[in-house]
């Protein structure tokens, strides 16, 4: 383990959390891991982020990554709200929330839309299996047509797409990912966090109790079969010199709102992350194609974010006095004489 | 007042939620980062808000909470007055849950216990409802001047930076220091490597973590309790109104106007009685003393099961439950003077 400290004077320990309490070799303990790595390596201070969450296996992660820094795992598919209230009262705090495809695709579903909707500060990562996986696992709402459950039942519904949702939404940064990609997650995740406004970030996780067997479209074989990458993801940051030593003719940058870059070296076909038609056309010839398309879809670092368009200002509410909170005498006679 | 009028910053954040449950969660999320925050409601929207206030008050965030009562149930009669969402508030969520409920009577209370309701919900970290209902929240009615506010605000026990500096970082979120049953809190973004917990609605212990033992369940829950019973001693006191007579009436919230006109009607015909308006639950031990003091004392209020009623009984000794009996208005239309009258006279007439 290394013991270099990072732009914020700490060591990749501090940012670990308690023991996980899931299953050996779920996807969601890579996730965890990946989260480590690259909230260490931007050098997050933890006392300014805020680790959010709803109701399920994903959501009880939060506890198992930088275990000094607040965190609230609310009601199920709910987090959108608390993130949202939270990050009004303190736009200081990085807003961090991790879901679930229960959590998000089914009884937060509305939550997450009007999320993006108004297109709040914060990272939003659907640690995605396509499985209740508390509950026995039962087939979740982004389970794919035809998807086969342990025991044989097989799923006979359409899948709800959570990357092809946001993106009908208008979605500004939109990306989807494989939790045994580390590669494609850890700048992942890091683009989520430094992107002003909603980042969704869809990271197909396997449920190595329910959903990880032959018939599943969400097991570690089926995905390493049928991923199809559409760039590789470097993410550099902003207090980081941008140097990149791909082909000329093979990269996209893209240029985040404080500064950070994104930098993609395309992959076969071209995928121009700014064109949200184009990250429709990818995901839906994947889905036709059977592939899983992984990588940044899409982002959009210009849209202005909830807080700014209703000129909530970068100093927290929370710390209004009641100096500023309560109304002098001579307003509050005024007013009062509004009545008279 | 509270929009900066050169860069039309904003000193107030006002969001037009999706729902009911996302209203809630929002202002819950406020109160947990420490922002002052409230929602208001009525009819089915306070019944959405239930798994939210449950974590609110499992969780020990501060919120306010607005019901401005209709009758129901369901859709009811959506633009008609009750109160009927009193005894479904009180404990509004699954499992053990009581809250710490506001009743104005007048729009002057409304202003007060409004304004005083911010200040309970951070003081004991807990949601905070304020039950009003259409009669008083949207006829028009006369009101004295409001009273400029002559105290300061109540943010609660909040630890600094500096304060967990003193601390070592020594401290437990959950931990009764002060045998109040009110525990510290810190906020997110505060600048120290120990202010930081996991808020959580399932099992925890006096430290914040997660647990299912059953003796850190029952502490905490015990704690929670004791918490409710410090605030019961902190909130508004029933107002009393008495000249010893033998009779008193017990009513809440905007029956007040009609318990007004029906005193005066009962005193002129020679039948005073003594008036006691609870303001708040959970309820004063002014009520049972008040109840101690009188023969018979009718429990007025607006709704068809007598849900005050039943409240009062439970908290009354076992001798004086037989004093109360209860009268009930319920057809959507403010109570009026004689549906107070009539049912008093009635049961207090002596036989021929």
């Amino acid at each position: 383990m290394s013991t270099t400290l990072n732009r914020a004077g700490l060591a990749r320990d501090a940012y670990k959390g308690a023991a996980t309490t899931l299953c050996a070799g779920c996807g969601h303990n890579s996730i965890t891991n990946h989260m480590v790595k690259a909230l260490y390596e931007l050098g997050v201070e933890p006392h300014l982020l805020a680790k959010m969450s709803g109701i399920g296996c994903s959501s009880k992660t939060p506890a198992y990554f930088v275990e000094t820094a607040h965190g609230f795992n609310g009601v199920h598919g709910r987090m959108p709200a608390l993130t949202t209230g939270a990050h009004l009262a303190n736009r200081q705090l990085i807003m961090l929330g991790v879901s679930g495809d229960g959590d998000t695709a089914s009884i937060g579903l509305g939550q997450f839309m009007h999320m993006i909707r108004r297109n709040l500060d914060c990272t939003y990562i659907i640690e995605d299996n396509g499985t209740y996986g508390l509950t026995k696992g039962q087939f979740s709402a982004t389970a794919d047509l035809g998807s086969v459950q342990k025991k044989g039942a097989v799923n006979t519904f359409q899948p709800i797409d959570p990357c092809a949702v946001a993106l009908a939404l208008g979605c500004s940064f939109v990306a989807r990912s494989f939790s045994g990609d580390g590669k494609q997650v850890v700048p992942l995740i890091k683009a989520a966090i430094a992107h002003r406004g909603t980042a969704i970030l869809d990271i197909i996780s396997p449920c190595v109790t329910f959903n990880d067997h032959d018939g599943s479209t969400k097991s570690y074989s089926w995905v390493k079969d049928h991923e199809e990458s559409i760039a590789d993801v470097s993410f550099i940051p902003f207090f980081e010199e941008v140097h990149v030593d791909y082909e000329p003719g093979t990269i996209r940058d893209v240029r985040l709102h404080d500064g950070s870059h994104i930098v993609l070296k395309k992959l076969g076909e071209d995928h121009d992350p700014t064109d949200r038609q184009a990250a429709i056309k990818v995901l839906e010839e994947g889905r036709t194609a059977g592939h899983l398309v992984t990588g940044l879809l899409y982002v959009d670092p210009t849209m202005a974010d909830f807080a700014s368009t209703e000129h909530i200002p970068d100093r927290p509410l929370r710390d209004l006095g009641e100096d500023e909170l309560r109304l002098t005498r001579d307003q509050f006679a005024r007013f009062m004489s509004e009545f008279a | 007042m509270r929009v900066e009028p050169k860069t039309g910053e904003k000193l107030i954040s006002v969001v037009q939620a999706e729902d009911e449950l996302a209203a809630v969660g929002m202002a819950i999320g406020a109160g947990w980062a420490g922002a002052r925050a409230m929602t208001s409601t009525s009819g089915p929207g306070i019944s959405l808000m239930a798994e939210f206030s449950g974590l609110a008050y499992y969780a020990e965030v501060p919120v306010v909470i607005f019901d401005i009562q209709r009758i129901g149930p369901s859709t009811g009669l959506p633009t008609r007055t009750s109160q009927a969402d009193i005894g479904f508030v009180y404990t509004l969520s699954h499992g053990d849950t009581k809250h710490i409920v506001l009743l104005p009577g007048t729009v002057e209370e409304c202003y007060e216990l409004s304004r005083d309701a911010f200040d309970y919900a951070d003081r004991f970290q807990t949601p905070v409802f304020v039950l009003s209902d259409l009669d008083l929240g949207m006829n028009l009615w006369m009101t004295p001047e409001f009273k400029y506010p002559d105290r300061n605000f109540d943010r609660g026990k909040v630890l600094s930076k500096d304060d967990l500096d003193r601390l070592a970082g020594e401290w437990g979120r959950y931990q009764d220091v002060d045998g109040d049953g009110v525990a510290y809190r810190t906020l997110p973004g505060t600048d120290h490597p120990a202010a930081g917990y996991f808020t959580r609605g399932s099992g925890h212990d006096e430290m914040a973590r997660y647990t299912e033992s059953a003796d850190a369940y029952a502490r905490n829950m015990d704690r929670l309790a004791r918490k409710l019973e410090t605030a019961r001693q902190a909130l508004p006191a029933p107002v009393v109104d008495e000249a010893g007579g033998s009779v008193g009436l017990i009513a809440f919230g905007s029956t007040h106007a009609a318990v007004i006109e029906a005193r005066e009607t009962l005193a002129e015909a020679g039948r005073p009685v003594d008036y006691l308006r609870v303001r708040a639950l959970p309820l004063s031990d002014d009520v049972a003393a008040f109840v101690g003091r009188h023969e018979h004392v009718y429990v007025v209020e607006q709704n068809r099961d007598g849900q005050l009623f039943d409240l009062i009984r439970l908290a009354l000794p076992a001798g004086l439950v037989g004093r109360l009996r209860s009268i009930r208005h319920y057809n959507g239309q403010p109570i009026p003077a004689a549906a107070i009258i009539d049912p008093l006279m009635d049961r207090e007439a002596v036989p021929a």
